[in-house]
């Protein structure tokens, strides 16, 4: 079953977008294994706070947004979007350019 | 594991940039001559994914959780030079736009993950690609370890921070036997989520994901 590549480029965008923007909501809060090991041990003491962790989008949700489930999936959208830009912008430069043509 | 400012101290910090940022120009130079007009885009496709499932922390045991790292994958879909990048474009929109990973931790954060847990699960690929019959169930099986191994191996990396620069004193052996402890379960996960991707490509298309048609095409050294 070879799909075609535009459908296999929206599905996966798709289910990017649907991760990121609602699945995300049901992610696990507990710390993660760095953060527990940190914990556990006491390093977590020397951590120091984000230099940008009053920004719009701090701990993956828009400022202002007073509802978590919305706060949180625009967040995940918003990022989605910004590594698409970031990502294809950068992969695009540094291909291998097609045989160029006498212009 | 996206390490906080603060765990290592400034010079170490800035020794393992150096580090990420000599490979970061190798991987550019390296995806140079890998990156097709059909692959340069699945290179930033896998950027996007990875971002979004590494929002999704799984419950590993009580009270800790774990997010997909996405080397394995990333080089089993692309290649390890596009999966530096890709994960080195992943860890800088989570460290300016979303305050995740600290800023003068993002060299550490880079080395771990798209240096050291890329190359550590091409090797391990590569490996078992040659030992394991040339069939599409191995590269899945390929996949599984080298993702499933990629976690304890980027916390090394982790470790070895901590054991140069550390600001806290707690003793290393401590640090190690926890860090790998915790990130051989978090790796299950890892590993889990790599093989069920690397075969949803397989199945509908194989002609993209490096770690396959590597095998059947004879790798080529272009200057």
């Amino acid at each position: 079953m070879k799909i075609s590549n535009r459908k296999f480029f929206a599905g996966a965008i798709l289910i990017s977008a649907l991760l990121a923007g609602g699945v995300s909501n049901y992610a696990s809060s507990s710390p993660d294994g760095l953060e527990k090991v940190a914990e556990d041990i006491g390093f977590i003491e020397s951590a120091k706070d984000h230099a940008l962790s009053d920004s719009a989008l701090a701990d993956y949700g828009v400022s202002g947004v007073e509802n978590e489930r919305l706060s949180v999936g625009l967040a995940g959208l918003i990022g989605v979007a910004a590594t698409a830009l970031f990502s294809f912008g950068l992969f695009m430069l540094i291909r291998k350019k097609p045989a160029v043509k006498n212009r | 594991m996206h390490i906080p400012d603060g765990f290592i101290d400034i010079k170490t910090s800035a020794a393992f940039s150096a580090a990420a940022a000599i490979a970061v120009g190798g991987a550019v130079k390296g995806a140079r001559n890998q990156l097709s007009e059909q692959s340069a885009p699945l290179a930033g496709l896998t950027a996007v994914f990875i971002f979004a499932v590494q929002m999704l922390n799984f419950p590993v045991a009580a009270g800790t959780s774990g997010h997909l790292l996405g080397a394995a994958l990333a080089m089993v879909l692309v290649g390890p030079y596009a999966a530096t990048l890709a994960l080195s474009v992943v860890l800088i929109i989570q460290a300016f736009l979303f305050a995740d990973g600290g800023l003068t931790a993002l060299g550490l954060n880079i080395f771990n993950m798209g240096v050291v847990g890329v190359w550590a699960s091409f090797g391990i690929f590569f490996i078992l690609k040659k030992l394991l019959p040339k069939t599409k169930s191995s590269i899945v099986v390929a996949s599984f370890i080298a993702a499933l191994l990629s976690v304890p191996a980027a916390a090394a990396g982790f470790v070895l921070q901590y054991a140069i620069g550390a600001n806290a004193t707690f003793s290393v052996s401590t640090v190690l036997s926890a860090m790998i402890g915790t990130h051989v379960f978090i790796g299950i996960g890892e590993a889990i989520i790599t093989a069920l991707t690397v075969s949803a490509v397989l199945a509908s298309r194989s002609d993209l994901v490096f770690g396959w048609d590597n095998q059947n095409t004879k790798l080529e050294i272009r200057s």
